[in-house]
């Protein structure tokens, strides 16, 4: 369970300006602000403009292309389930079809009580070992049904 | 106190492995390794004994107290005793040259390393000189083995060849396809042998730096990896005159193609580039760039190391030396299965991995990721080899297996492919950008039993234009699932027959 900071712009800044001097800063920059806050807000564009002299349009585009930049914090934990191809052979339609219903949300959402976002993911390199899962970065493997619900037990 | 080897490979954390080094403490010395690659086995254990490893597995914490009552640490324990790994039959019909180490060793530890062999490629190397090692690889046969299977050696010479200020390798770890873990596990269990192999491509064709392109599904493999850099580092293996640096992908499976991959590596939205200029002319910050796939570079040690001539002596046709092939899927033996190019298809899935996990009959084989054909068993006889895919209108790709058992429905698979395309095209070209959104319309219209026939007409021709109108890959192999469920699973297509089935 990851603790984010609330958005702050000093902060921002100082994020940004650790990594704005490599090549090719832009995704090592958004990924440590995405560390920081849990996402990248909107307001951040104008300051990674800044700083990488790029354009905030260039900016806007470079984020909403990569899947991985969240544009709102996410729930307290965040669950990746795989939905390719090697997953969908063991049942992987049906794990993800019943945690959307057991959280009520769709893809990309986060439950009602702020616990869980759900993401899908198209592979974990977990091909052999699914239906497959990160729960806030730890590995779960060969998910069904009963399995899903015990882990969802225990998340608040 | 006796050592005992646990994997810390992600598929054995899966499964609890963690779990299991914890209810061991205090017992033994625990050594965490990668993964020997048999994951039905996972989590699998290592007993060191006088008379070799004993492996256990699958083991769960729970069976930890009992075992170690019952002589676990003398490998007397008989409770899901396997015996001698190299003796398991999934292991012993394996050449292991790549992966040699791989759930062997400390992937963190340097002694390890060079116990088993590593650096010694990168010393022959250094005394052959950059000429004679382009050559070798050259020699060697090996090909890309993130799928496009290119040359090797002719991709090294023609940078070596190029002028440039500067010139960079790349690693391509951005391992996208679904039913492939090979890089992942060499990240998490053998990072060394992609540092030696990248820095060995250095110096073969003057290049000072190095990026790994990691996918960011990866957090385990990025971690190890990050620390494996530093260990290099401290001990001077990595420095002024070579360094890699590690960067971490963002969820775009397009940046598994190499031009768009080196757009994501300047800071832009990775949209492919075309083709000329070739990265070895003009490629990362417009300078020559070698870019290879992570097995192929962490191939390179052990091919300067044992002579091109033993490497290039395995295999059938133009594929030559070892593919690391990763049997995935619905599949009873799943994992990772080294051999040289030639064996079947159908031995492959049915004698190695043992059929379905789920019992059924086999339906149908995906080979080579989502870009890859749906073969079914009457295709069986297929031998694992570029150009033998190729003429069945398949490919082999990073050597990725999936294994459907008779529940699975073809055209469902058909519209997953084009959807799967709609959320990963880059846009830059219209076949992929526009075609996949088309072709999900059009697999949704047969579904639904509109016009049928004229549907999958037009779904066709629609492949067509993808096939040869994209700008790459990913636009332009798509047309391979689809056209493959299509004509060997046109039942699947039919909505009357479908419900005269059900």
């Amino acid at each position: 369970m990851a603790d984010y900071e609330p958005w702050n712009e000093d902060r921002a800044q100082a994020v940004i300006a650790n990594h704005a001097a490599i090549e090719g800063a832009a995704l090592p920059v958004l990924h440590a602000l995405q560390a920081v806050f849990g996402c990248v807000p909107l307001d951040a564009e104008p300051l990674v403009a800044a700083a990488l002299n790029i354009s905030r349009a260039e900016v806007h585009g470079i984020v909403t292309f990569y899947h991985d930049f969240r544009r709102k914090v996410p729930g307290r934990h965040v669950l990746r389930v795989c939905r390719a191809e090697a997953c969908q052979s063991v049942g992987a339609d049906a794990v993800g079809a019943h945690v959307r219903a057991a959280l009520a949300v769709d893809w990309h959402e986060t439950s009602a009580d702020g616990a869980v976002t759900l993401e899908p993911v198209f592979c974990l390199g977990l091909c052999a070992s699914g239906p497959a899962a990160l729960l806030d970065g730890k590995p779960v493997g060969r998910l069904n049904v009963a399995r899903v619900d015990r882990m969802l037990e225990t998340l608040s | 106190m006796t050592r005992i080897f646990v994997p810390r490979d992600v598929a054995a954390l899966a499964v609890g492995a963690d779990d299991v080094a914890a209810a061991l403490v205090g017992h033994a010395d625990i050594v965490r390794t990668g993964s020997r690659g048999l994951f039905w086995l996972e989590p699998m254990i290592e007993v060191e004994t006088p008379e070799g490893r004993i492996a256990y597995g699958p083991v769960e914490a729970s069976d930890i107290p009992r075992l170690l009552a019952d002589g676990l640490l003398t490998g007397t324990a008989q409770h899901r005793r396997l015996g001698i790994p190299e003796q398991i039959p999934f292991l012993a019909r394996q050449t292991r040259l790549t992966f040699a180490r791989c759930g062997i060793v400390d992937p963190l530890s340097l002694d390890d390393y060079r116990t088993h062999g590593g650096l010694e490629g990168l010393e022959k190397a250094r005394a052959l000189g950059p000429v004679a090692t382009v050559e070798t690889v050259l020699a060697s046969g090996l090909r890309g083995r993130g799928g496009a299977g290119f040359p090797t050696g002719i991709k090294w010479k023609t940078t070596a060849e190029a002028k440039g200020a500067r010139k960079f390798i790349v690693c391509n770890a951005d391992e996208g396809d679904s039913g492939t873990f090979a890089d992942r596990m060499l990240l998490e269990g053998d990072p060394f042998s992609l540092i030696e192999g990248m820095i060995i491509a250095g110096l073969a064709v003057g290049a000072t730096k190095g990026y790994v392109y990691t996918r960011s599904e990866y957090p385990h493999g990025i971690a190890t990896f990050d620390q494996a850099l530093t260990i290099a580092r401290q001990a001077g293996i990595l420095g002024p005159e070579f360094d890699i640096e590690q960067r971490v992908g963002a969820g775009a499976y397009v940046c598994g193609e190499e031009t768009a991959l080196l757009e994501s590596l300047e800071g832009r939205r990775g949209q492919v580039r075309a083709k000329p200029p070739l990265p070895a002319h003009k490629g990362l910050f417009g300078c020559p760039t070698v870019i290879n796939n992570l097995v192929t570079l962490a191939t390179v040690p052990c091919i300067l190391r044992d002579g091109a001539a033993k490497y290039q002596a395995i295999g059938m046709g133009r594929s030559r030396g070892t593919m690391p092939i990763q049997l995935a899927g619905n599949i009873r033996h799943g994992g990772l299965f080294e051999a040289g190019f030639g064996i079947t298809l159908g031995d492959l899935v049915n004698d190695i991995g043992g059929g379905t996990l789920s019992g059924e009959p086999i339906r149908a084989v995906q080979v080579g990721g989502p870009l890859g054909a749906y073969f079914p068993p009457s295709m069986f006889d297929t031998p694992f080899d570029y150009e033998a895919f190729a003429a069945k209108d398949g490919l082999i790709g990073h050597g990725g297996v999936v294994v459907f058992d008779d529940t699975v429905d073809m055209a469902r698979q058909a519209r997953f492919a084009m959807e799967f395309c709609v959320v990963e095209s880059c846009g830059k070209c219209t076949p992929c950008r526009i075609g996949s959104v088309r072709g999900v319309e059009t697999v949704d219209k047969i579904l639904a039993g509109q016009n049928v026939d004229a549907n999958l007409e037009l779904l066709r021709d629609l492949c067509h234009t993808m096939k040869f109108g994209s700008l790459c890959a990913l636009g332009g192999f798509i047309p391979y699932p689809v056209l493959s469920a299509m004509n060997y699973f046109p039942e699947d297509f039919r909505p009357a027959q479908r419900l005269a089935a059900e």
